[in-house]
């Protein structure tokens, strides 16, 4: 446990050569997870360029002609730019609330031994067996009986999403940053105490700025988990807050299926979450490195 | 264990240094510190209570009811029922236990394989880039992606490849390399299946990549430089060295990878839509269809809670099996 620390050097296998074999091994087995793992990718892309009728036929490796329609027509055939902004909010608003969350949740376990501790954070773990089938209904029940009791509408509203959504990154938020805020040394917190800062405030001082990478990565997790989700929010919205999840079907009409537009807005909906993904995978690592894994 | 101690340890050092009642003048120092964890865990709890335990209470209360459309918008009043929707749930000689079970089986070997070729494919892969080459950054951004993508966007990409007539899949089987008389099916019949675990593969090896490139970081580089010194070459470092120190991180990933993978909505919801071909009738899928076909709660829920039972009867087993051999590694 002691030797965990947040950046060290990376490990390297043996100074001694690799031999033939195994490089050969890896070079051809790495290409072809390559090809695996970009084969949708590139389908994903040449499909978004290809007019309705290429896409309607016969696949081709090679488009016949490139156009950039699909990706005007987009925002006409479905409210792409209002689904979008919807997801947008929802899982901006969860992630903030899921990382604030987490990190108090996250430094109480961490810093301070009472009674109920250990339940919390098994009970809290637990959570993730649960099947989300299990609690769609009751939730959905929930949700309306408050609405209907106290007039705060969280059935069909994005606070309702928000609500669920950030609920879902929470414990797995939580568990990254007990490992992490664990590597961090206690010391420094300490020594913010006796300069007189209360607790909360050693917290975001000093805890909260050494676990940046920890707590990027939890807010990364946080975001993906909330653009990604499809259950509760093809149950949960209505046609004012749809989700991108949900509101990429209506380019299947009962006539045409749009695939051409459909692989265009599943690349402008990826876009963002992917691009920043990629940014921040680093932190993921390290972060993953300290927090989950130990 | 030792870091336990050393906290509590340090924890006390803290309690008698802290001036806590010089910052808070209104209570008493002893007691804002002895409330401050749970102040700071009442968010969490909170959620945590509204969306997970008691709807979970609530959907356990459910399963003894008799919730049909008729009672739905009361539920509150629906009658009880004991054990009935139990019954019929696991009463595999009539249609719907038989399709319950078939469900399960399908659901446990498509489960098995999933998690195995994640893991598989994973470590393989965290493994071949342990050591440093050109062009390794790029490659690990480059393997994360099916894990950043959103799920829809990238299963619906999945269901344009496997379409019959103008999918890639087809055309590479059938027009291309002519392994086909004809094209085939893919997301209707008994390929869906496989359909299903290609794609679900696609998507979740890169976590188990992702965690088990995080674990290897932690294994000191000495390690191998002394099996090197003795001779070992990289097959034998592998073997000897890094799976045995992986063991730890792999009890809880594939742990984790069982859970998802078992409850996975998501993929075939949007691979086949509402209604799922038999062969990849996933026990969520199945559980939500004859919950909203039927409008029959009650019994989903009693298959929900079964459902449920048996993830924690797999998760004790696993637990109790993992931490027996973790004592007698240790030992």
């Amino acid at each position: 446990m002691s030797s965990t620390t947040t950046h060290r050097p990376r490990t390297r296998r043996s100074p001694m050569a690799a031999p033939r074999s195994f490089v050969w091994t890896r070079r051809v087995f790495l290409t072809l997870l390559t090809g695996f793992v970009l084969l949708p990718v590139y389908v994903m892309v040449s499909s978004s360029l290809k007019p309705l009728e290429d896409v309607s036929g016969e696949f081709r490796w090679i488009p016949n002609g490139l156009t950039i329609r699909p990706y005007f027509d987009i925002w006409e055939t479905v409210p792409l730019a209002k689904y979008f902004v919807n997801s947008l909010i929802v899982a901006g608003a969860a992630t903030l609330c899921s990382v604030v969350i987490a990190v108090f949740a996250a430094y109480a376990v961490s810093r301070y031994r009472f009674r109920g501790r250990r339940l919390f954070t098994v009970s809290v773990l637990s959570t993730q067996m649960f099947p989300g089938i299990l609690f769609l209904l009751p939730l959905f029940l929930i949700f309306v009986n408050i609405g209907n009791t106290t007039g705060v509408a969280l059935f069909g509203s994005r606070g309702g999403l928000i609500l669920t959504y950030l609920t879902f990154s929470l414990p797995f938020s939580i568990w990254m940053l007990i490992g992490y805020f664990d590597s961090v040394p206690r010391e420094l917190d300490e020594a913010a105490l006796v300069d007189g800062c209360g607790p909360v405030k050693a917290l975001f001082r000093v805890v909260v700025p050494a676990a940046v990478p920890g707590i990027v990565a939890v807010a990364v997790y946080a975001f993906m988990t909330a653009w990604g989700e499809v259950l509760f929010a093809s149950v949960m919205t209505n046609d004012t807050t749809r989700t991108l999840a949900v509101g990429l079907q209506g380019y299947s009409t009962q006539n045409d299926v749009y695939w051409n537009q459909i692989m265009a807005a599943s690349l402008v909906v990826s876009v963002p979450v992917v691009a920043g993904f990629l940014l921040l995978q680093r932190y993921l690592v390290t972060g993953l490195t300290a927090g989950a894994v130990k | 264990m030792n870091t336990t101690a050393d906290s509590e340890v340090r924890e006390r050092a803290v309690r008698k240094d802290t001036p806590g009642a010089a910052r808070g003048p209104r209570r008493p120092g002893r007691l804002r510190r002895s409330a401050l964890p749970y102040i700071l865990l009442l968010p969490a709890l909170l959620l945590e209570l509204l969306i997970h335990l008691v709807p979970i209470a609530l959907g356990i209360a459910m399963s003894f009811k008799e919730l049909t459309q008729f009672h739905l918008r009361d539920w509150g009043s629906a009658p009880w029922s004991g054990l009935d929707n139990f019954e019929v749930a696991v009463d595999f000689d009539a249609p719907v236990g038989q399709a319950l079970l078939t469900s399960f089986f399908t659901t446990c070997l498509f489960t098995v394989l999933s998690v195995g070729l994640c893991w598989l494919l994973g470590t393989a892969a965290a493994v071949c880039m342990q050591e440093s080459f050109k062009g390794r950054g790029v490659l690990r951004a480059l393997f994360l992606v099916p894990y950043a993508l959103p799920v829809y966007a990238a299963v619906i990409t999945w269901a344009f490849m496997f379409q019959r007539d103008n999918g890639l899949i087809n055309h590479v089987l059938h027009d291309q390399l002519g392994l086909t008389d004809s094209p085939s099916f893919w997301l209707i019949g008994d390929n869906s299946f496989w359909a299903l675990l290609i794609v679900s593969v696609w998507k979740g090896w890169p976590f188990a990549f992702l965690i088990v490139m995080a674990g290897l970081q932690n294994i000191p580089k000495e390690l191998y430089e002394a099996a090197a010194l003795d001779g070992a070459g990289v097959w034998q470092q592998i073997r000897r060295i890094t799976l045995p120190s992986l063991r730890s991180v792999n009890q809880v990933l594939v742990l984790v990878l069982f859970l998802w993978t078992f409850n996975d909505f998501n993929t075939p919801f949007v691979l086949f839509g509402k209604a799922a071909p038999e062969a990849a009738n996933l026990i969520s899928i199945h559980i939500y269809q004859s919950s909203f076909a039927t409008w029959n709660f009650g019994t989903g829920s009693a298959m929900s809670v079964l459902l449920l039972a048996f993830l924690l009867l797999v998760t004790a087993v696993h637990l109790v099996a993992t931490s027996r051999g973790r004592k007698v590694s240790d030992v």
